[in-house]
């Protein structure tokens, strides 16, 4: 038995011999959509950041006689807005609070629902029904209309519609990581921790939270998709930020007013939505078949 | 196999899922009861006094304390909660604030407008999803499987409201085939089934069955994909079956969990088309909704997401029926 394993050994290629994280990190490198997808999230987070050092015109100085200017205008790369406010400035700057209302949602739901996941997987028993089904009935709400009934009956506001979005994702992320953890939990090598005498907290922490991690935090990739857009979405509806802050959805909602006089202008804020949120999207798909290595 | 199906099999089986059935709709019970409560108790997280949306500026303590107990907000929530639950049973859910009638007959003439744009959507969305996702299953890894992929992760990734803003520019505006809002010509409440109307509701259908095409594109893809590698499809190939006979046992072992995501996707799109009919004015639950916030009307926000949120858990419980019904191997537990 112990020659058969030894041979097995040798004869295993040499990719074999590194660990699983280094193997799915090398995977995702290879690929080419995954890795452009990095490289544009990247760039728009870069510029976000930034902005300020950029050399920008100023996103909130405006100008009634050059309302409105089109795309490709000397002085004005990508037109002006309904107030004569320079849209490359203001879709730059809009980046750090789209990025951040509609991450952020997901970035406390993910701490959330991991721990809570964590807790009703492995402790079972009363402690899992009450959760599971508390998150049942988050559940039997579309996910748009419980962000906007709870926005809605918050009020407008930033910090309003941050809460709204984390509790539309914790019940989602929620019910992944109890699902990760149940699976996780009849192992052989919880078990043998468990007869060694560690406690459920060390348990817990030290050997299960690196093996559900990984398609938790798949999942929430892919969430940051869905939360950009329900968070430029309640922008849009009025739910959100306050003009004349520079933010996607709200840039889109006050320049829809603008589509008759020049359109594409008007569209830009939208395009920059739907590319975060389909990079992210892709990677969340990268990933994910990079950590199933048995492909 | 079919022939000696005996009388005796099938009786037990649709015994089965009368009892899952029945099972089903016991475990609804606390889900709905739930649902009334997280309703009720929204209006009892908006901060100020819900009473300010009505109540005139100049308004003496004693209108004030006057519509107060009129509307029942001076009594214990306990006892609030039980008394507003009494009267939805009942078909009361309020009046609204803004116009003083009776907030159920007014969800229920705008839910009519929103199932019509969805049904419509759905016509479109699960047809191409159902299409892109077999072919692309079908034909995994060739150019045909990335072109349909592609189309379904934009669908996903496309901020819908977006999406309709862009048609718009594009139908209305540039080329001038489409009427850009409203569901009729001259504003008129009345809907007929003819061109004049259905023009209406082109721009709007198509923009919400993006997504759903791009999830059940996706969800098919897989489920074709995963069913082709198994054994038994080798088997029906080895023993001569024409490959348009082993898709249609593809499309047999497909459908239930198909069928599960599509019912899903119409639940979404009914009680999620608030940015879509507001992009659109589309006179829907979804632009009532809007209304309802803006305008602090909170019976009325309470109200459209109870039942919005009821079609939902209904739906959801009709889908896991239906499944259950035409797919022998669901764990009846």
């Amino acid at each position: 038995m112990s020659a058969m394993s030894d041979t097995a050994l040798q004869a295993a290629p040499a990719s074999k011999a590194r660990g699983y994280w280094a193997t799915v990190a090398r995977r995702i490198r290879r690929d080419k959509v995954s890795m452009a997808c990095a490289v544009i999230l990247l760039l728009i987070f870069a510029s976000a950041l930034l902005a300020p050092w950029l050399h920008l015109a100023d996103p909130y100085q405006g100008s009634m006689i050059r309302r409105l200017r089109h795309i490709g205008t000397p002085g004005y790369p990508l037109g002006t807005d309904e107030l004569g406010r320079d849209m490359l400035a203001r879709l730059i700057y809009g980046g750090r609070l789209s990025l951040v209302i509609g991450i952020l949602p997901v970035v406390l739901a993910f701490i959330i629902g991991t721990s809570l996941g964590l807790i009703a997987g492995y402790v079972g028993g009363k402690l899992n029904t009450a959760i599971m089904r508390t998150v049942d009935v988050f559940y039997a709400f579309p996910s748009v209309l419980l962000a906007i009934a709870i926005s809605g009956a918050l009020g407008a506001g930033i910090t309003n519609s941050i809460v709204s979005l984390t509790i539309v994702f914790v019940p989602q992320i929620t019910r992944v990581a109890e699902s990760v953890t149940t699976g996780v939990r009849n192992m052989d090598f919880v078990e043998a921790a468990r007869a060694s005498g560690a406690g459920p907290f060390t348990i817990m922490r030290v050997h299960m939270l690196g093996n559900v991690l990984g398609p938790i935090f798949v999942y929430a990739t892919g969430l940051i998709s869905v939360s950009m857009i329900l968070a430029a979405g309640l922008s849009f509806l009025g739910l959100g930020t306050k003009p004349p802050e520079p933010e996607w959805g709200l840039m889109l909602n006050t320049l829809r007013t603008a589509i008759y006089v020049n359109p594409w202008v008007a569209a830009l804020p939208g395009a920059m939505i739907f590319a975060v949120s389909i990079c992210f999207n892709l990677l969340s798909d990268g990933m994910r078949s990079a950590m199933d290595i048995r492909n | 196999m079919r022939a000696t199906f005996s009388h005796k099999g099938r009786r037990k089986k649709e015994h089965n899922v009368l009892a899952y059935t029945s099972r089903r709709i016991v475990y609804v019970i606390p889900i709905v009861l739930s649902v009334a409560l997280v309703c009720f108790l929204l209006v009892h997280i908006t901060p100020g006094d819900p009473l300010v949306a009505v109540l005139p500026a100049d308004a003496s303590q004693e209108l004030a304390a006057q519509l107060r107990s009129a509307y029942g907000f001076d009594r214990p929530l306990p006892v609030q909660f039980g008394l507003w639950l009494w009267r939805a049973i009942h078909g009361d859910l309020g009046n609204s604030i803004a116009t003083g009638r009776p907030v159920l007959s007014e969800v229920m003439r705008a839910v009519g407008n929103t199932v019509m744009l969805a049904i419509a959507a759905a016509m479109i969305g699960f047809t191409l999803g159902l299409l892109f996702g077999l072919i692309a299953g079908y034909f995994r890894d060739t150019w045909v499987d990335k072109v349909a992929t592609s189309i379904a992760i934009a669908g996903v990734s496309l901020p819908h409201y977006w999406l309709g803003m862009v048609l718009v520019i594009i139908f209305s505006v540039q080329l001038n085939w489409l009427p850009a809002v409203g569901a009729g010509p001259g504003g008129s409440g009345a809907w007929a089934w003819d061109w004049e109307h259905l023009r209406y509701l082109v721009l709007p259908a198509i923009t919400t069955s993006v997504i759903p095409m791009g999830i059940v594109t996706r969800t098919v893809r897989a489920l074709t994909g995963d069913i082709l590698s198994q054994d038994f499809v080798e088997a029906l190939r080895a023993k001569g079956l024409r490959e348009t006979e082993v898709f249609r046992h593809v499309i047999k072992n497909a459908a239930p969990t198909a069928l599960a995501v599509m019912g899903l996707q119409l639940g979404y799109m009914l009680g999620g088309s608030i940015l879509i009919e507001t992009v659109f004015s589309w006179p829907g639950s979804g632009l009532l909704l809007n209304s309802a916030i803006f305008q602090r009307d909170l019976p009325l926000l309470q109200g459209t997401i109870l039942v919005l949120a009821l079609f939902f858990v209904l739906l959801n419980l009709l889908v896991d029926i239906a499944q259950a019904a035409i797919d022998p191997r669901i764990k009846r537990s």
